[in-house]
């Protein structure tokens, strides 16, 4: 459990670090908090011959709350979400694995991880956040809603950097509730639900979030909305889990989400 | 420090008698001797040592459940940058291990285990090379370029797999891959007691493979010292000197050509209480190259390549009068040992316990028992704490619970219908159980929960309580091991104590703390004895140079036995001090008393500075007969059959229907380990082994695939509990004191870990009583938790 042999790069701007990116090619990766990457590359299922630190990139870092707007940059750690009272952005931390990873971990950093089950990934396709994105060409905003195209795959470019998450301000009436056996894993399964919009989103469904709005009538109960999203998936049986009991976990949580969100 | 914490009362001339009632620091929770160390982060853990030139060893290991070695090519490892050195098995040609038992052929079929696999790899992680090199990081770049070519072989990878007609036989040797097949008991006319019988229960259950998994992993630091003509292995194990007979043998090299050290210990709970491979490899690696090799085994080769546990299935009968008194027992037990038998002992360690132990605390009239170890292509198992009690503790708790609900009885009455409670007790299985609190551990464990108000919030499909009655054979003598006919029979310990000038002590002990605080423990012990603060003692353990022989800690031995064998020292040594003060202050020494660091007599004092003195540096001055020096040597073995310790845990449980989830609401321990020689460290041993067996449980696995792959390689998979898991744990003591340790303890070691899981269960299934289902497998899996209230 030693990782492979790697250089190591520091950058200090966001540029710099799209620079060394461009430089580097392929074999270079960015650590951010280091929670996902340093453990795969210590079970050497990856093996960057370059790593670009963008730690010391003191521009990616904060959070800032404007008209209609929370601009997260993706060096923020989630419990400095957490600590910020940003409504359900804040509230949905608790899930995130446990306190030290919280304190690493990074927006940015689960973001392009891309978890199906990350609770950013989730927040971030409820809210069909921007996420904003810098590469040799300069800015680009990607939605959210295009940005997750497969289990750790995403529409970021190889030689691409994220540097902030957009939300709505203030955050919507939403809640983000899971199931796991043991605290701080990742989600069996997750929901995430905007009351307002009648919007759900679901973890642990699919290959990427899974949005399942628009299926069914507003105005019904929470409950019935739940059977509806639980009833539109197409789940399987997976070793050691039913698609029956997935199915089960999505209604429940789906209720509890909206009941969440609706007694805050 | 010692000024803060009670010093002992004295000690009468009739020492011997080891009146605990009269000692004081014996019973005190005084702040331990390690911490100091080890709350600073200044102790030392294998880990932690650095050799000057030191090499760091990693393993080529096998890819495949069961193969045949058609090649291994480390060539091209030798070429990576930082490798010193890359040994196979023919490179190193290390002798096998195998451990025996005196049994015969149809119950007992040895087979061996070599040091590095050389035809067949027989499980996933097996080692079959070693990789030596500057770094681990080196290390582990040469392990990924050696070349092995297998010719796979179909698997086995279940107990009944193993079984089944025409499975493919793990070892030639063993036919349907059964290692052990004993049937201890078998009382005449059993069958027609259930014939006869009002009501017949029945369980089926299957426990989980688990991994004892010590914060710590296994590692060694192996040198050659040219000084001293000795290889000298630094490593955490729980026995020391059967890693150095085993090692000696398998290099070639003489008993004193071997010495085995222990730093400090992060965890053990038996892993670590066999001869691993790995270690033997890493010493001989370093034997060859005449450079110290240090091997750190990570956290992924920790959890699929180590020694597992607990994989067992049961089907048991049992029979019942309508009034709710068990009449026979009638068990089968299969228990899934992996691919090989575990040094020294064997194969049959599970099954010989459960086989050995399954009535339980229940006065069970009848029995018959068949145990079975089978062989299968998964890593090879070692003791777990607990060692089967946990698996038909669980059995016999589900036994009492269904005979309650068949019977239309409180499941607690039909359990106190069954305690023993009249001791000595012999029971069916020749087992002879000294007195314990089995019924009071029981009624104070439910007037407990009752108290706290826990019965009025029990409710269907939410909340439910379940308990957990047992006993734990603690303090296994030689003679207890003995019937087990092991060839290498544990048991016995030895202890030399040594009074130096300025009067303090120091004592050696067979046994050795792998976190049970043994420093401190055994020293309260001394001091009680000699009368002298317990800082004025050093313990000496974990060292085969210095150490005559010892057994090291398991099997809750380390007290019962370890510390009898302190205790006896003691009394040799006061014995000693009193004659020689006798004579120098003119008295009879069998009225001088030992006393604040010096002998009373009714004509003055001396102090144990001023005895030693004599006996040291004016030995002229020494009565006639005595020869010079303060040092004594004892042993201490439990002639019958060892003692019980006891206790009762009741469990609350909370089940969300909306998941599955279970969460603990409430744990209560009401445990017996005789006198507590320090409770606060009692305490400890029981809320870590509660923690470990609500793991057992409820989250922890080892699987395997149908191509026998591991499926639990990081903590992502095997589900350890974290401290939000395990709640907070209520311990009420009581006391039954043991009247042939020398102290009056019981051991302490593994009753958490045993009595965890049936409770667990036990009050799952309190909360589903309305559902019709019962939960008898573990892990619980979730699932099946919410399809039972799903259907409700
Ligand atoms: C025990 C444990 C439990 C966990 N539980 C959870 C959980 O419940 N929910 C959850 O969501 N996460 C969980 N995590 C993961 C944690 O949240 C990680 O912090 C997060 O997934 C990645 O963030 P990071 O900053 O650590 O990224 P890193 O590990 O440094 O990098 C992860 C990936 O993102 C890339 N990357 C990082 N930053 C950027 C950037 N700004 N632009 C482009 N690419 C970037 C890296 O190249 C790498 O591929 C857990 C982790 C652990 C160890």
């Amino acid at each position: 459990m030693k990782p492979a042999a790697f250089e190591y790069h520091r950058a200090r701007t966001p540029a710099g670090a799209v620079g060394l990116l461009t430089e580097l090619g392929d074999d270079a990766k960015i650590i951010a908090g280091g929670q996902s990457l340093v453990a795969m590359m210590n079970f050497r299922l990856a093996r960057p011959e370059h790593l670009v630190d963008i730690t010391h990139v003191d521009s990616l870092r904060g959070i800032a709350v404007s008209e209609g707007e929370i601009r997260i940059g993706a060096l923020t750690t989630h419990r400095e979400v957490e600590k910020a009272g940003l409504g359900v952005l804040s509230a949905a931390m608790r899930w995130v694995g446990h306190l030290p990873i919280r304190t690493r971990g990074t927006v940015g950093g689960s973001i392009a991880h891309a978890d199906a089950t990350a609770e950013w990934c989730l927040l971030a396709v409820l809210f069909d956040a921007r996420i904003v994105v810098e590469g040799p060409s300069g800015v680009r905003e990607i939605r959210a809603s295009e940005f997750f195209l497969g289990p750790f795959t995403t529409a970021l470019g190889p030689d691409e950097l994220i540097t902030a998450l957009v939300f709505p301000s203030p955050p919507p009436r939403a809640a983000l509730t899971e199931y796991a056996d043991r605290r701080g894993d990742f989600a069996l399964v997750a929901a995430a639900v905007d009351l307002d919009a009648d919007r759900v989103v679901l973890g642990g469904v699919g290959a990427v979030p899974t949005l399942v709005s628009g299926k069914w009538c507003s105005g019904t109960t929470y409950r019935a909305r739940a059977a509806a999203a639980a009833g539109s998936l197409e789940l399987r049986d997976e070793p050691g889990i039913s698609a029956h009991y997935r199915r089960g976990l999505v209604r429940t949580l789906v209720e509890r989400a909206y009941e969440e969100a609706a007694n805050g | 420090m010692a000024e803060r914490f009670p010093s002992s009362e004295p000690v009468s001339g009739d020492s011997r008698q080891g009146d605990y009632r009269h000692s004081r620091v014996v019973g005190a929770s005084v702040p331990r001797r390690e911490d100091p160390r080890l709350l600073a982060g200044r102790g030392r853990f294998v880990d932690d040592i650095a050799l000057p030139g030191m090499l760091h060893a990693q393993f080529v290991r096998s890819s495949e459940a069961f193969a045949e070695i058609v090649s291994v090519d480390l060539s091209e490892v030798r070429a990576v940058p930082g490798v010193v050195a890359a040994y196979a098995a023919a490179d190193l040609d290390l002798r096998d291990i195998t451990a025996l038992l005196d049994r015969p052929a149809h119950e007992f079929v040895p087979t061996a285990m070599p040091v590095l696999a050389r035809d067949t790899v027989r499980y996933v992680g097996e080692p079959i090379a070693i990789v030596v090199a500057t770094d681990p990081y080196a290390a582990e770049d040469g392990v990924e370029a050696a070349v092995v070519e297998y010719a796979p072989r179909e698997p086995v990878v279940s107990d009944l797999g193993a079984l089944a007609e025409g499975a493919p036989l793990v070892h030639p040797e063993a036919p349907r891959n059964t290692l052990v097949d004993v049937s201890l008991f078998a009382t005449e006319g059993i069958d027609a007691l259930f014939e006869a019988a009002h009501t017949v229960v029945e369980v089926h259950t299957k426990t989980g493979r688990q991994n004892a998994l010590p914060l710590e992993t296994r590692g060694v630091v192996a040198d050659w010292d040219d000084r001293d003509e000795q290889l000298r292995v630094q490593t955490c194990t729980q026995v020391p000197h059967q890693v150095r007979t085993v090692l000696a043998a398998c290099v070639g090299l003489a008993e004193k050509q071997v010495r085995v050290t222990v730093p400090d210990m992060g965890g053990g709970f038996g892993q670590k209480c066999v001869v691993g491979r790995e270690e033997i490899v890493a010493a001989a690696a370093a034997l060859r190259l005449r450079r110290p090799v240090k091997w750190i085994e990570d956290r992924r080769d920790a959890l699929t390549a180590a020694f597992l546990a607990r994989e067992q299935r049961y089907a048991v009968r049992a029979a019942f009068s309508e009034t709710g008194e068990i009449l026979a027992l009638d068990a089968d037990v299969v228990c899934d040992m992996g691919a090989y038998s575990c040094y020294p002992f064997t194969a049959g360690i599970e099954p010989l316990m459960a086989s050995a132990e399954m009535p339980s605390v229940y006065t069970v009239p009848a029995y018959r028992v068949r145990g079975r170890a089978v062989t299968t292509n998964k890593a090879p198992t070692a003791p777990y704490r607990g060692v089967s009690r946990p698996q038909y503790v669980m059995v016999m708790e589900r036994v009492m619970e269904k005979a309650a609900r068949a019977l239309g009885l409180d499941p607690l009455e039909v359990r106190r219908r069954n305690l023993i409670t009249v001791f000595p007790y012999t029971g069916v299985n020749a087992i002879t159980y000294d007195p314990g609190s089995y019924r009071e551990s029981l009624d104070l464990c439910e007037q407990t929960l009752r108290d706290e108000g826990w019965f009025d919030r029990r409710s269907d499909g939410v909340i439910g309580i379940g308990f957990a009655c047992f006993s734990e054979r603690t303090g296994y003598g030689s003679g207890a091991f003995a019937q087990r006919r092991m060839q290498v029979v544990p048991g016995f310990d030895l202890s030399e104590i040594r009074m130096d000038l300025d009067g303090t002590v120091s004592v050696t002990t067979g046994t050795l703390s792998h976190g049970q605080s043994h420093e401190t423990t055994m020293a309260q012990i001394v001091a009680d004895r000699l009368g002298i603060p317990y800082d004025r003692v050093k313990i000496v353990q974990g060292d085969t140079d210095r150490i005559t022989y010892g057994w090291g800690s398991f099997a809750s031995r380390s007290i019962t036995i370890g510390g009898s064998a302190v205790a006896a020292a003691s009394v040799k040594l006061g014995d000693q001090l009193r004659e020689i003060a006798a004579h120098l202050l003119g008295g009879d020494p069998a009225a001088a008393v030992l006393e604040d660091g010096g002998v009373r007599l009714e004509d003055g004092r001396l102090s144990f500075p001023e005895i030693a003195d004599v006996a040291y540096l004016r030995s002229h001055l020494l009565p006639k007969g005595v020869g010079p020096g303060l040092a004594a040597t004892a042993s201490f073995d439990v002639a019958g059959d060892g003692t019980f310790s006891n206790a009762t845990h009741g469990v609350v449980v909370e089940l969300d229907p909306g998941t599955g989830g279970v969460e603990i609401l409430r744990y209560v321990c009401v445990e017996d380990c005789g006198v507590a020689i320090h409770p606060q460290v009692v305490e400890g041993q029981a809320r870590g082994g509660i923690a470990q067996g609500i793991a057992g449980a409820l989250f922890e696995v080892v699987r395997y695939d149908d191509a026998g792959q591991p499926l639990a390689p990081s903590f992502m998979e095997y589900k350890v509990p974290t401290a939000a898991e395990i709640p907070d744990v209520r311990i009420e003591h009581l006391e039954t004191p043991c009247a042939f340790t020398e102290n009056g303890a019981k051991g302490a070691g593994e009753g958490g870990t045993i009595g965890a899981p049936a409770a667990v269960l036990n009050a799952i299934n309190d909360a589903l009583r309305h559902t019709g289902v019962e939960l008898d497998d573990t892990p619980i899996p979730r699932e099946a938790i919410f399809r039972a209230l799903e259907a409700s």
